[in-house]
């Protein structure tokens, strides 16, 4: 089959590129288009010498929107992710970030304190020892990488839906939104309804040891429910809103919802 | 009289002509192109945790990196999905596949897989598949469903439990999800070789006749 180049009646080639040239988004603002792959593999695929990168862009996002909604609808809140005997742990469980553990945010337990913002009644902060002091669950689930990886762990902690019963948030309100200590401001918002599950806890300790540095000292959330990079470390601070935030990776394209 | 029959016979001879009816066609080339599209932005996420101990040339994958992958993936997938369900409801609603694909047998394959070894397989009447084309073309549907079903798998593990149990777990689903991608690859390069070397399909996939 031979190539040959794709034509459309009437239209002058060179205009085609010069108009597509000026809808160009700035390639350093999105990731996914620098890399210049992706348009070199859809030239490669159709034939055509001229894409216009930012619709494609703008369809993503706009499927992406789409594929949130879908999920939001397939979600059941009384479905429970798997849980695994201790056998069943992988080891070592892997660490994972997008710097190197010496990077990950080294903080004092003494000076660390949850703040508590938004839609909530009582926005005192709140200390280590006195998180230590609530009820705390073990489940060992399998966290599932939005590279594709997973791995099993057993994670101890307070259900998120207490903690947020405990200081009368609005769980009627939209999102919590999670602050942490990761060097460029890790974020992530989480969906009230996800946040509730029953599963979705606040984590203090990890294979029942006191949360490593590693995995997200002094507290992460553990959400079974959705894909690792929705399951902050080092969390600092979390919102009750109503308002979506965005996220760190959220904002660079990864599916806002991410449920599994 | 004499000049109706005539006219009988002639719109017989025309409709008997044509091998691939217009909704075959049209699902095909859409099928094409989501194939490839999935194909590769699957790559690309492949190669943020690979299975195996290789990962795709970057200029054969889509998305730019694991993020715009995901994207061009979750968006192919509809098309890929409502085409296909579409195909497959026609294609089983109209007896198509019922009279193209079947009966396999094994003593016809055997047969058909030693001439076409022997360059004695002769393509003379595309209406009709011989048996290598009768296993390929109903194995690479099954293939299709199953690259789905452990697509959605993995997709949602949690909510779509009962999909990740029928293939063993979350990891084993990941591997069926490879494999069949792999056997879609297979297909497609024999699948290609066989159009260009005969052109009259190809001619009938895009045309009809």
């Amino acid at each position: 089959m031979a190539k040959r180049p794709f034509l459309i009646p009437g239209v002058d080639k060179r205009l085609l590129i010069k108009d597509s040239l000026k809808t160009m988004p700035d390639v350093t603002r999105r990731r996914f288009i620098a890399g210049g792959a992706s348009l070199g593999a859809l030239t490669l695929l159709t034939g055509c010498d001229v894409i216009d990168s930012s619709s494609a862009e703008t369809m993503l996002a706009k499927v992406s929107k789409f594929n949130d909604a879908v999920q939001a609808w397939m979600f059941n809140p009384d479905a429970l992710a798997p849980t695994f005997p201790e056998s069943a742990i992988t080891k070592p469980f892997p660490f994972n970030a997008y710097y190197d553990l010496d990077d990950a945010p080294d903080i004092s337990a003494a000076d660390w304190k949850l703040e508590v913002r938004g839609l909530v009644d009582n926005k005192k902060s709140w200390t280590l020892d006195e998180l230590y002091k609530l009820p705390q669950v073990t489940q060992i689930t399998r966290h599932i990488c939005v590279e594709g990886w997973s791995a099993i762990g057993s994670w101890t902690g307070t259900p998120l839906r207490d903690f947020l019963k405990l200081i009368g948030a609005d769980t009627r309100a939209n999102y919590v939104w999670f602050q942490c200590a990761d060097k460029d401001g890790y974020n992530s918002p989480l969906d009230m309804r996800s946040a509730l599950h029953p599963q979705t806890q606040m984590t203090f300790k990890y294979a029942n040891e006191i949360l490593p540095r590693a995995y997200g000292f002094p507290m992460k959330i553990r959400v079974p429910t959705k894909l690792g990079f929705k399951n902050p470390k080092y969390v600092v601070s979390m919102e009750v809103t109503n308002d979506y935030k965005g996220g760190y990776w959220e904002d660079q394209g990864y599916n806002s919802f991410s449920g599994s | 009289m004499a000049s109706l029959t005539v006219t009988d016979e002639q719109v017989t001879a025309t409709k008997s002509k044509v091998i691939q009816p217009a909704w075959v066609r049209v699902m095909h080339w859409i099928n094409a192109l989501a194939m490839i599209l999935m194909i590769l932005s699957g790559w690309q996420i492949y190669n943020a945790s690979p299975l195996f101990d290789f990962r795709f040339p970057r200029e054969y994958t889509l998305g730019g990196w694991l993020g715009g992958g995901l994207l061009w993936h979750f968006a192919a997938m509809w098309l890929l999905m409502i085409n296909g369900l579409a195909y497959l409801v026609t294609g089983i609603a109209t007896g198509r596949f019922r009279k193209k694909l079947l009966p396999i047998t094994a003593s016809g394959v055997l047969h058909d897989v030693r001439a076409a070894l022997t360059f004695k397989l002769g393509h003379d009447d595309l209406t009709v598949y011989n048996y290598v084309q009768r296993l390929l073309y109903a194995g690479i549907i099954v293939v299709g469903v199953l690259i789905v079903l452990s697509g959605l798998a993995i997709w949602k593990p949690v909510q779509l439990y009962y999909l990740v149990m029928l293939f063993g777990d979350y990891p084993a689903a990941r591997y069926v999800h490879f494999f069949c991608m792999a056997a879609i690859c297979a297909f497609l390069v024999v699948h290609v070789l066989l159009a260009l070397l005969v052109p009259k399909s190809l001619r009938a996939m895009i045309i009809g006749r």
